[in-house]
C-alpha cells in the first residue's frame, strides 16, 4: 500500500460511521525550472501531500483540504470539518457517494520523469536557450509526479498514478517574439531544442510587423489557437452545470459545428495524461462531445448528473463546485493537411501562432475578446508574405466553428498550450473560413 | 514556526548557499457558496508548511515542504541549495540583492470579529437570504452568494538576521443574479464582480449592506434582457469605481511591476510597454491622474506589514501628475534596476516562490461627485461592474465589458444599456482623464484573484478608486 493509500484508509477510519465521507489524498512532486533574457532566475521544487475529505451528515455537506497529515492533525481536521456540518442546512442536491467499482487500467507514467532532478530540467533549458541564437529565450520545463488515492464509506477505492513534462517557452528579438510547446507523459519524449528552434524561427519571421487593418478575414490558426477554443467549449459549454442552468450554447443532438470537427475526451488514448477518475473516485471513459459536428454529451459531475437524471461522466474536478465538471483528456480530431496546405487554400487571411488573454463577453453565444501574440503573419494567394502586429478578436467561438466554416484540419495534433493549462487539450492547426478583428495594435 | 523557518535557512547555508530566507506558514481559508437558496459548497482548507529560498553565486533555488519534521526541513533546504547549483547550467549576470533593514518584529491586521468565529448559521443565513431576495424578482434564473475569509500566520526568518511574525486577516464576497434570454445571458454583482474583499474581520462584510440591495440587483439583471444595445461610437465614458479600480489594476499595476519590465515574465504575464530609461519622463496620463502603491491603507486588501522578503511595507508614488515616477519591485530586481526596494514581493503560500505582486495601487481621488459628472456631461455614457477583461502582453491594448450602462444625455442618466464594452490604449486613455471625484466616493477595492507566475500564483491586491470620465473613448464594440 502507497503512502496515498494510507492517508485515505487513516482518515476514513477517523471519520468511522459518523458521517457519509469520501476521501482523496495527493502525493507527489512537482518541479518548475524558469528562464527569461535566457537565464534560470526561477527554479522551485514542492513536495506535495494533500489530503481532501468530504463528509456528509443526514444531508449536511462539507469539504476541507488539508497539508498537515500527521495522525493528530488528520485527527484534529476530521473532527474539525464533522463539527462544522452540525450548523449547515441539508443540502439539497447532494447526490451521495458511489460503490465499489473498477477504472481502466491506464498507468500514464514515466519513471525517468519522475525522478528528474534539477540538473535535467536545466539541460532542457539550455537546449532551448542555445537554439535560439542572438535572441532572448524565455519559458520554463516543468516535471511532476503524482499519486492520488481516493475512497469512501461506501466501499470505493481507486488509486492511479501519473507524471508530465512540459517544455514551453518564447524566443524574442527586440521587436518580435515567437513561441514553441511541448507536453506528454515523459521528458525524454520532448525535443527541447526543437522546441526552441520553432520559436526561434517564429521571432525572427515577425521582425518587421505591420500594422492591418480590423475586419473579418480567413484563418488558419496553429494547435494552440485551437486548444484555447476547445478549452473555452469544456469550461463553458459541455459543462453539465451550464447546460443545467441554461447558460450553455450546446443543444445535443444537433449540428452545431462543422462536420469536419470532432471533440472528445479520453483518459485511454496512449496520448493522454492524467488518470482514468475523478475527484469522486468516478471512472471515465471514452466521451464523444461532438461527431462529425453533432453535439453528442455534456460533462457530468455525481451532483449535475443527479440534477439531469443521468449517470456521472468522471469530470469532477478538485475545488469545482462552484463551476461544475471540467475535461482533462479533451482531444480535438486530427485531419490530413499539412499547415502548409491549410496556408495554400487562403487566398487573403491571417495566421495566428497564439492567442492571449480571452474572455468571455457572453457565456451563453460564447463571444470571446483575446488579442494574437508571438507570431501573427499575413497570407496572401496561399503564401505567408509578411508579418502582422497583434490584433484583437471579439469572436464568438461557436460561430466560428458552426457549419460550413472549417475548410482543413491540420495533421499535426498536439498538447497545445490552451489560455488554462498546457498539458490537456491536444490539437492540431485548422483553417476556418471566418475570424473578426476588432482592433489593430493600436486600438 | 520561527524554529523550523531557521532550520531550513542553516540548512540551506550549509549546503553552500550564500543567502537564504525562509517562511514557515500556517494559513487556512473557508468558503461558502449559496446558490438558488441551497449550500452549494461548504469548503475550508489549510496550508501548514515551510518554503526555503537559496542563493548561489547568481542564481536561486526554492523548495517547499509540508513535512515539518526536521529531517524533511533540513533536506528541503539541501534541495533549495542544489536546485541553485543547478540554476548555475543557464547563469545570469551577477545577482545583487539589495540591503533593507534587518527587523524583529510582528504585525498584524486590525480587526473586530474573526470570520471563522462566526457562526456558520448565520454566514449561511446572509447568503440564503439575498439569494431569496434576488429569486423573488420575476426572471432571475440564478441567484448565488459567495463568502471566503483567510487567516494567514507567517514566520518569516532570513541569514541576515530577519525574525517577522505576520497575522493577516482577510474578508469578502458579495452576489449576483442571472437572467438568462434566448440566446443571452445577463447578470448584475454586488459588491462588484467577485465579490469586494478587505483586510479586516466579518464587520468589513457587515458593513456592505447586503440584504439592501439584493432586490435592485435582481431588478437590474432581468431588465438588462429587454434593454438596448449600446451603440459603437466615440465619447465621453464614466466609469464607476469598481470597474475603474480594475482598470488600474490591469493597464497600470501590471504595466509597473518591476520583474514584467525587466522581462522576467516575458513568456507568460508578459512584459511591459514602460521603458526604465523613460521613468520621471514618460507621460502616462492626464494631470488628474495620481496613482500610488502603498501597502499601509488600512483595510485594503493588499496590506501587510513586512513583505516576503522582510522589507517593510510602504507608500510609493506610481504616476505623479500625469508622470510615470515609480515600480513595484523587490531586493533582487530593485538592485538591479538602480533603485530601493519597495517591499513589494509576495507568495501565494508556503509552496510559492515570492516574487513582485501589486499590493495597494490606487488612483488618488479628485473633487466633486458622480452627479456633479452627470450633470456636467451632455453626451456620454456610464458604465458599471466588470464582465470581461482583457489586454495585451505589454499592458496596452485594452478591452472592458461591464455588467450595466446608461446613456448619458444633457446632464442626466437616460436609457439602460446591455452588453456595453469599451477598448482603449494605456496611454492614450488615461491621458484622456478629465474629471475625478472625490474623496467620499473614493473606495478600497479589493481584487482576489490576481493570477501570475509559474507555477501559478493567485495574490490579493487593493485597488482605490472614485468614479471618472475619459474623453473620446470608443464604446460598444461588437463581435
Amino acid at each position: 500500500m502507497n503512502r496515498e493509500q494510507s492517508l485515505v484508509n487513516e482518515t476514513l477510519e477517523m471519520v468511522g460511521d459518523r458521517a457519509e465521507a469520501q476521501v482523496l489524498a495527493d502525493v507527489g512532486t512537482t518541479a518548475l525550472t524558469r528562464f527569461a533574457n535566457s537565464f534560470i532566475h526561477q527554479n522551485v521544487s514542492e513536495d506535495i501531500e494533500q489530503v481532501s475529505l468530504t463528509v456528509a451528515v443526514d444531508g449536511k455537506v462539507a469539504n476541507s483540504t488539508t497539508t498537515a497529515t500527521t495522525p493528530d492533525a488528520l485527527r484534529r481536521f476530521v473532527e474539525a470539518i464533522l463539527d462544522t456540518t452540525s450548523n449547515q442546512p441539508i443540502d439539497e442536491d447532494w447526490a451521495g457517494m458511489g460503490g465499489p467499482t473498477e477504472v481502466v487500467a491506464v498507468d500514464h507514467w514515466d519513471v525517468d520523469t519522475a525522478e528528474a532532478d534539477p540538473i535535467v530540467r536545466a539541460e532542457a533549458v539550455k537546449a532551448f536557450v542555445d537554439a535560439g541564437e542572438g535572441l532572448l529565450g524565455a519559458g520554463y520545463c516543468q516535471t511532476e509526479s503524482r499519486g492520488h488515492a481516493y475512497g469512501n464509506t461506501a466501499g470505493r477505492r481507486v488509486h492511479g498514478r501519473f507524471t508530465t513534462a512540459v517544455v514551453d517557452g518564447i524566443h524574442q528579438t527586440p521587436t518580435s517574439a515567437g513561441s514553441g510547446h511541448a507536453a506528454g507523459v515523459a521528458l525524454s519524449g520532448i525535443d527541447a531544442g526543437a522546441v526552441g528552434a520553432l520559436a526561434a524561427q517564429r521571432a525572427r519571421d515577425s521582425v518587421g510587423a505591420l500594422d492591418t487593418k480590423p475586419g473579418e478575414y480567413r484563418v488558419v490558426l496553429s494547435p494552440e489557437c485551437i486548444a484555447t477554443i476547445a478549452v473555452f467549449l469544456n469550461v463553458y459549454g459541455f459543462n453539465g452545470k451550464m447546460a443545467e442552468e441554461g447558460m450553455s450554447f450546446v443543444d445535443l443532438g444537433e449540428q452545431q459545428f462543422d462536420e469536419a470537427f470532432d471533440l472528445l475526451d479520453s483518459p485511454t488514448n496512449p496520448a493522454s495524461l492524467y488518470l482514468p477518475f475523478d475527484v469522486e473516485g468516478t471512472p471515465k471513459r471514452h466521451l464523444d462531445l461532438v461527431k462529425a459536428g453533432v453535439t453528442t454529451s455534456l460533462l457530468h459531475t455525481r451532483r449535475t448528473a443527479r440534477k439531469a437524471g443521468t449517470e456521472s461522466t468522471g469530470h469532477a474536478a478538485q475545488g469545482a463546485e462552484a463551476w461544475g465538471p471540467f475535461a482533462w483528456n479533451m482531444f480535438v480530431g486530427g485531419g490530413g493537411n499539412s499547415v502548409d496546405e491549410l496556408i495554400a487554400g487562403v487566398d487573403r487571411g491571417i495566421y495566428v501562432s497564439t492567442f492571449n488573454y480571452c474572455r468571455v463577453l457572453d457565456p451563453k453565444s460564447l463571444v470571446v475578446t483575446g488579442l494574437t501574440r508571438n507570431g501573427t503573419f499575413m497570407i496572401e494567394n496561399g503564401e505567408i508574405t509578411h508579418p502582422v502586429t497583434n490584433m484583437r478578436f471579439t469572436q464568438s467561438f461557436v460561430d466560428a466553428l458552426a457549419p460550413g466554416t472549417i475548410e482543413g484540419v491540420g495533421d499535426d495534433a498536439r498538447f497545445a498550450d490552451s489560455e488554462f493549462g498546457s498539458t490537456f487539450i491536444h490539437s492540431p492547426s485548422m483553417q476556418l473560413g471566418g475570424w473578426n478583428f476588432t482592433g489593430g495594435a493600436e486600438g | 514556526m520561527f524554529d523550523e523557518a531557521g532550520l531550513a535557512v542553516q540548512s540551506a547555508l550549509d549546503a553552500g548557499a550564500v543567502y537564504a530566507d525562509a517562511r514557515g506558514v500556517i494559513s487556512r481559508s473557508e468558503t461558502i457558496n449559496v446558490r438558488n437558496q441551497n449550500l452549494d459548497q461548504m469548503d475550508r482548507t489549510e496550508a501548514v508548511g515551510v518554503g526555503v529560498r537559496a542563493l548561489i553565486g547568481s542564481s536561486w533555488g526554492f523548495a517547499a515542504t509540508a513535512d515539518l519534521t526536521n529531517d524533511s526541513i533540513r533536506a528541503a533546504g539541501e534541495r533549495a541549495a542544489a536546485i541553485a547549483l543547478a540554476s548555475g547550467i543557464v547563469p545570469g549576470p551577477r545577482m545583487e540583492f539589495a540591503d533593507v533593514p534587518v527587523v524583529e518584529d510582528s504585525w498584524e491586521t486590525p480587526y473586530e470579529e474573526d470570520p471563522f468565529e462566526v457562526a456558520t448559521s448565520e454566514k449561511v443565513d446572509m447568503l440564503v437570504n439575498v439569494t431569496k431576495t434576488m429569486q423573488g424578482v420575476d426572471g432571475v434564473a440564478i441567484a448565488t452568494g459567495t463568502l471566503t475569509f483567510y487567516d494567514t500566520n507567517k514566520w518569516f526568518v532570513s541569514s541576515q538576521g530577519h525574525r517577522i511574525h505576520q497575522h493577516i486577516v482577510e474578508s469578502g464576497g458579495g452576489y449576483d443574479a442571472t437572467a438568462i434570454g434566448e440566446h443571452e445571458t445577463q447578470r448584475r454583482s454586488y459588491p462588484q464582480s467577485f465579490g469586494q474583499y478587505e483586510t479586516g474581520g466579518f464587520e468589513t462584510v457587515r458593513a456592505w449592506d447586503y440584504e439592501g440591495n439584493a432586490q435592485r440587483i435582481g431588478e437590474q439583471a432581468v431588465a438588462l434582457l429587454t434593454a438596448d444595445e449600446m451603440e459603437e461610437r466615440e465619447t465621453y465614458l464614466i466609469l464607476e469605481a469598481s470597474q475603474l479600480a480594475l482598470q488600474i489594476h490591469e493597464s497600470v499595476g501590471h504595466a509597473i511591476e518591476l520583474d514584467r519590465i525587466l522581462g522576467w515574465e516575458a513568456a507568460f504575464a508578459g512584459t511591459s510597454h514602460l521603458e526604465l530609461p523613460k521613468l520621471h519622463s514618460h507621460r502616462y496620463g492626464s494631470d488628474l491622474m495620481n496613482i500610488t502603491a502603498d501597502a499601509t491603507l488600512p483595510g485594503a486588501l493588499g496590506t501587510f506589514g513586512y513583505d516576503d522578503e522582510g522589507t517593510a511595507a510602504q507608500p510609493v508614488d506610481i504616476v505623479k501628475n500625469g508622470t510615470w515616477v515609480g515600480v513595484l519591485s523587490g531586493r533582487d530586481s530593485a538592485a538591479v534596476a538602480g533603485l530601493s526596494p519597495g517591499g513589494m514581493v509576495r507568495a501565494d503560500g508556503y509552496n510559492r516562490l515570492p516574487m513582485v505582486r501589486m499590493t495597494n495601487v490606487g488612483l488618488l481621488p479628485g473633487s466633486g461627485t458622480l452627479e456633479d459628472i452627470i450633470s456636467d456631461t451632455d453626451d456620454g455614457v456610464y458604465m458599471s461592474t466588470n464582465r470581461s477583461w482583457s489586454i495585451d502582453d505589454k499592458r496596452l491594448n485594452f478591452q472592458f465589458g461591464t455588467e450595466i450602462a446608461w446613456e448619458v444625455r444633457n446632464g442626466k442618466l437616460g436609457r439602460m444599456l446591455k452588453n456595453p464594452t469599451y477598448t482603449g490604449i494605456t496611454p492614450q486613455f488615461w491621458g484622456s482623464l478629465d474629471r475625478l471625484t472625490g474623496e467620499t466616493e473614493w473606495v478600497h477595492w479589493g481584487t482576489p484573484n490576481c493570477g501570475k507566475g509559474q507555477p501559478i500564483q493567485v495574490a490579493h491586491t487593493g485597488h482605490s478608486a472614485s468614479p471618472a470620465r475619459f474623453a473620446n473613448v470608443r464604446v460598444g464594440v461588437k463581435a
